[in-house]
């Protein structure tokens, strides 16, 4: 079947021929069939923004029915196959006292996208992205093979925040997190600036898992950058009202909300919307329970809010910058061009996995949704130059619009991870929209 | 490719010294993505110029020439296939022909014109949509003319060939949804550039960067018609429901 595919920002649009695969034996067979001239590519939810999961003329490999209940056992190692979604294995998982050990602002990802983009959840600071809570991944190469790397195996480098350009993921084990319930105990706080943000931030980083602030990046003058800090824990099992595990219940799946024919988020009802949102937020610290879909996945509630911003889309510009200093300049040059950010959240990563392509490093990240717009391009090549020169990068499963040389300047593995690539796939058979775009 | 703003790596204009066309290679020179040019033309100083001049805007552009008749269909798919051997994202059809006059009195001359305004526009799309077809990707910026939308007894046949280009290149847009490449057309009103030098500017005259401009807009989403300036949209489309003798009667 061939289909327009496209990004969960519905920027560009191009056409592939789509294979669903349910089976290891379907992949490698898709795989054999595939070559430099017909390149393939893995898709699983299609929640990368920009052109991450595209492969214009070549095939789309649809991974999401290659999924099934994934496998517990005793030590809390969960052997799950690539097209389950991180919500299906949180579900799976709780019941029994265990839980995601990191998950991105979405349930609805796959684990092989989450491998392919070595993710990133709000406990960053703390337990590292993905990659550091896999005992064994399994991959098809680019010449068919089966692969099963185990956790320090460098080829893995190849594929964990190799966007796809390493290998089929078909299954991984993952470690879990043992809770104590189905429930988080949240503090919410509002911040007047960015100042205060980034202080509540660092300083509740020391005593919480999972934090993150939602900013204001509308609010003029001194207000740019005031917020909403959440820092939350697995509420024990003593916890009054905390729910137990096993009465978790999967959260109901909602009708999509329609995309519209003109885009509706723009600078002036986000305005209004984060205005009411800051204002809503407790102006002392306030705590209470949360379920876990409330806490992790606030935004799974308005499925198909991709749609909102019309049929021009919108871009998540998601950077990372090491330094207090660099943030502010980010801020500030992103309100100096008047950049209009609809969507803010702001955290702070800890150290990197190491894998040369995965994109956390220890810093500040950003992330900032905006209306597509011509006239963005020079503002966020403004951004771009300042997070580069401070040591920083963009966020490649976000990214739909970097400049290759100033991608290739801030990912000094780049070199490391092609030689890897090249073991991995010798026939050039992975490749994608974005691989082509940023020449990877 | 194209990015999200819209834009390109690799650019093919046909008709390759046109003002607006390097209007807008300049915007897009501007957004810093700029790979490839193939400027596809008629070789002479104005296409080495305008090469030149590319070069430029995009130093880092790798710039090619293409020999490229519009009035010679025949050649038209060995002179542009083997520019598919590279990336190409953006096809800008940009070639035409202004008669001295509404029509002209020798019928070789007269079907010259159309020959290359609306033939040649055929046969040229009709190889560059195979490719992009092929591709899964890409666009098609096709400068078409209010002169066609409706035509006027003092240049219907220019505004007849471009007429003629218009119809097809809204029928190749259909025909290529669901292919990943989009057609945008675009009606300009009168732009002051070399193919309009001498000629009195008509009310709501542009230059050829106010053209690019609306490309560049224009070029990532949808495709679809656009004019410029913009308020011609709602002057054509009075213009185009105005009885004969009411038309026949106004100062166009
Ligand atoms: C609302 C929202 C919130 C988000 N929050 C976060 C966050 O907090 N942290 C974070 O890190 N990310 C976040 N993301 C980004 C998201 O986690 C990644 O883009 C992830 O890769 C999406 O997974 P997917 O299954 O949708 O993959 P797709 O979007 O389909 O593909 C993404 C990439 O993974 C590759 N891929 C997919 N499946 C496989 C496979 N089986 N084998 C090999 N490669 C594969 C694709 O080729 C592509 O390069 C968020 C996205 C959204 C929409
Ligand atoms: N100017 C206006 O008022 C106006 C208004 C509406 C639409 N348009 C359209 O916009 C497009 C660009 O026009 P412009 O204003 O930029 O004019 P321009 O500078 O005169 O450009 C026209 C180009 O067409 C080329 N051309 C003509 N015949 C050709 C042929 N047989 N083969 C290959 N190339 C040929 C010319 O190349 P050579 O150098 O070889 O002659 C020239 O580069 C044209 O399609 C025009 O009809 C213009």
């Amino acid at each position: 079947m061939s289909g327009l595919v496209t990004g969960w920002g519905r920027t560009t649009a191009t056409r592939a021929d789509r294979v669903p695969v349910r089976s290891v034996d379907d992949v490698v067979a898709a795989v054999r069939a595939a070559g430099p001239d017909r390149p393939l590519l893995a898709r699983g939810l299609g929640r990368a923004y920009g052109d991450a999961a595209l492969c214009a003329g070549g095939t789309v490999l649809d991974v999401r029915p290659l999924a099934g209940p994934p496998v517990l056992d005793a030590d809390g190692v969960a052997d799950v196959a690539a097209g389950t979604s991180i919500g299906e294995l949180l579900d799976a998982a709780l019941p029994h006292g265990l839980f995601v050990p990191v998950s991105p602002g979405t349930r609805h990802v796959t684990v092989g996208g989450a491998l392919a983009a070595d993710v990133h959840g709000k406990n960053h600071h703390r337990d590292g992205s993905i990659a550091r809570h896999l005992e064994s991944v399994t991959v098809v190469d680019g010449t068919g093979t089966v692969r099963e790397l185990a956790a320090g195996d460098p080829l893995l480098g190849g594929v964990l925040g190799g966007m796809g350009l390493g290998g089929v993921v078909v299954s991984a084990r993952v470690r879990l997190l043992p809770v104590a319930s189905a429930s988080m105990l949240v503090r919410t706080r509002r911040t007047a600036d960015l100042e205060e943000t980034m202080a509540v931030l660092a300083a509740d980083d020391a005593e919480h898992r999972y934090t993150v602030a939602w900013l204001d990046l509308l609010a003029g003058g001194r207000r740019t950058g005031r917020g909403v800090v959440t820092s939350g824990d697995h509420a024990g099992a003593d916890t009054p009202g905390a729910l137990a595990p096993e009465r978790h219940d999967p959260p109901p799946r909602l009708p999509a909300v329609p995309a519209l024919p003109l885009g509706a988020v723009r600078r002036g009802p986000a305005t209004a919307f984060n205005t009411a949102y800051w204002h809503r937020a407790p102006r002392r610290p306030s705590r209470g329970l949360q379920s876990t879909a409330a806490f992790f996945h606030p935004l799974d509630v308005l499925p198909g809010w991709n749609g909102l911003y019309g049929p021009r889309g919108f871009v998540q510009y998601q950077v990372v910058v090491p330094d207090d200093e660099s943030l502010r300049r980010l801020v500030a040059g992103l309100r100096a061009d008047g950049v209009a950010v609809t969507l803010a959240v702001l955290k702070r990563f800890g150290p990197g996995s190491g894998h040369p392509l995965s994109f956390p490093s220890p810093g500040w990240t950003l992330a900032a949704d905006l209306a597509a717009d011509a006239a963005l391009g020079p503002a966020l090549d403004r951004a771009d130059a300042l997070v580069a020169a401070a040591g920083g990068r963009t966020y490649l499963a976000k990214d739909a619009r970097v400049r290759p040389d100033v991608l290739q300047a801030t990912y000094p593995g780049l070199e490391r991870w092609r030689a890897l690539r090249a073991t991995l796939d010798p026939r050039g058979v992975f490749t994608s929209d974005l691989a082509r775009r940023l020449h990877l | 490719m194209i990015d999200a703003l819209g834009a390109p790596q690799s650019v093919l204009v046909l008709g390759g010294g046109s003002d607006i066309a390097l209007a807008t290679l300049r915007r897009w020179a501007g957004a810093g993505r700029l790979e490839r040019v193939v400027l596809a033309g008629r070789p002479g100083p104005r296409r080495d110029a305008a090469a030149d001049r590319v070069r430029g805007w995009a130093p880092d552009a790798a710039v090619e020439v293409v020999d490229f008749d519009a009035a010679r269909p025949d050649t038209h798919a060995a002179a542009l296939d083997p520019v598919f051997a590279g990336p190409v994202d953006v096809v800008l059809l940009a070639f035409g022909v202004l008669p001295d006059g509404p029509t002209l009195p020798d019928p070789v001359a007269a079907a010259a014109v159309v020959t290359t305004n609306f033939t040649g526009a055929v046969s040229a799309l009709t190889v560059v949509a195979g490719h992009l077809r092929a591709a899964g990707h890409g666009r098609v910026v096709v400068l078409s003319s209010v002169a066609g939308e409706r035509v006027r007894r003092s240049n219907y046949l220019y505004g007849a060939s471009k007429a003629g280009l218009d119809g097809f290149a809204t029928g190749l847009g259909e025909d290529l949804r669901g292919s990943g490449v989009e057609v945008l057309i675009v009606r300009p009103g009168f732009v002051r550039s070399s193919m309009t030098d001498g000629l009195e500017p008509a009310p709501l005259a542009v230059d050829p960067d106010d053209v690019a401009r609306v490309v560049v807009r224009r070029t990532p989403g949808p495709g679809g018609v656009v004019w410029v300036p913009g308020t011609l949209r709602a002057v054509m489309s009075v213009l185009r429901h105005v009885p004969t003798p009411v038309f026949r009667r106004l100062p166009l």
